[in-house]
């Protein structure tokens, strides 16, 4: 839930992404079909060693679930009223526990370790014309436009704030949108200058000539 | 001119995940729209992917940050991320911002009566709330145990505030330069 990869690395580290996302998954299922609260309060407290297996600094992750608390509390509260104190600690015991689980695998695995481990699933989108090989670049170019994008909001906002002391108007956000859309153009002109997309494009030209 | 090619299309695309993920991190009183309401502006952007793209890359977009989010950055509303989201309560919202977009694409697309800022009013509204929680609710009362109806209640808090944001992508949409909208070509 709150990601964040752990460094130095850990005995978990080591495992291979893949089997980890599979033990994951594997578990999450077994785990929707159970129904005894007293299973994920065990398994709540194996979760708990595990992360304290992992050194302080995976401990301290802990802390960051309870922004979870009043999410949890509202389903314990319906589900209580419609289904009892059992069911309802089931529930929320169950959530609980499987963020916890899924938050270990991203804590554990490096970005480009998941990335590799993944991008083979996606090769049977590529009769859509999506290229398992152009998601590497898409991912690349989404990370750097992040903060981009922040500089250009700031900047818009700046020129805004120097001149007067209102509150900044819907215009601004339009403006904004208008700066995005025209680096978009931008970045597209830098890419082919540079033909790093030019077999991915030759590859959709060609597919789109074959349709 | 580069932005009408498929290069074009794929450096939208990236943008437009880019955006949605920077709409869910700006800080809250820094956006003049949404100040006070208990809501992130990710969906706005989810909206915005559908009517702007289109039903086919807005989806892909839409995509793309959920499988980086999926691979562990921090890119939701809170420097929320990483696997833990889809088993968490809200997890079927997030992956019903897929059909979501795609139908907010192809409402503006498909059904061009009235004028832009409607359609885009509709589209929004069709993709960024019924397509969304069509996924969303049904989800929440699975992983969470709850019966259909407590779990719309539980999601009904936020119509108001998605509202809202539909509105406010029918008026940037009115306001872009037609050539910009691939979806209204």
């Amino acid at each position: 839930m709150i990601a964040g990869y752990l460094y130095p690395p850990t005995w978990l580290h080591r495992i291979p992404a893949r089997l980890k996302l599979l033990i994951l998954f594997g578990v999450a299922t077994v785990l929707l079909v159970q129904q005894d609260w007293r299973i994920f309060v065990a398994g709540l407290a194996i979760v708990v060693v595990v992360y304290a297996a992992l050194g302080r600094q995976a401990l301290a992750r802990l802390a960051l679930l309870r922004t979870l608390t009043p999410l949890l509390a509202l389903i314990y509260v319906l589900q209580w009223y419609t289904a009892g104190h059992a069911a309802a600690a089931a529930s929320a015991a169950r959530l609980l526990l499987m963020i916890m689980l899924a938050d270990l695998v991203t804590m554990t695995t490096p970005m480009q370790a998941m990335l590799d481990a993944i991008t083979p699933l996606f090769r049977p989108l590529e009769r859509f014309g999506i290229r398992a090989d152009k998601i590497a670049l898409a991912v690349a170019l989404v990370i750097r436009f992040v903060p981009l994008l922040f500089d250009l909001w700031r900047r818009r906002q700046e020129a805004w704030r120097a001149r007067t002391v209102r509150r900044a108007p819907l215009q601004l956000v339009r403006l904004f949108l208008l700066d995005t859309l025209q680096m978009s153009g931008h970045v597209a002109e830098a890419l082919e200058a540079r033909r790093i997309d030019r077999q991915a494009v030759q590859g959709d030209v060609t597919r789109q000539q074959e349709r | 001119m580069a932005s009408n090619t498929d290069t074009g299309d794929f450096v939208r695309m990236c943008l437009f995940a880019a955006l949605i993920a920077a709409l869910g991190l700006l800080p809250k009183f820094d956006l003049p729209f949404l100040a006070g309401v208990p809501v992130t502006a990710q969906t706005l952007g989810v909206m915005l992917a559908g009517v702007v793209l289109g039903a086919r890359n807005g989806a892909l977009a839409v995509s793309l940050l959920i499988f980086i989010v999926a691979l562990g950055m921090p890119l939701l509303a809170g420097g929320r991320g990483g696997l833990g989201i889809f088993f968490g309560p809200s997890g079927g919202f997030l992956l019903g911002w897929i059909p979501g977009a795609w139908l907010a694409g192809f409402a503006m697309s498909r059904f061009p009566v009235g004028s832009v800022p409607l359609r885009a009013f509709t589209a929004s509204i069709a993709g960024g709330i019924c397509a969304v929680y069509a996924l969303g609710i049904p989800w929440l009362a699975f992983v969470a145990g709850l019966s259909l109806p407590a779990a719309a209640l539980v999601a009904v808090v936020f119509v108001p505030g998605d509202v809202i944001k539909a509105i406010i992508v029918a008026v940037l949409v009115s306001a872009l330069p037609v050539s910009q909208l691939q979806a209204g070509r």
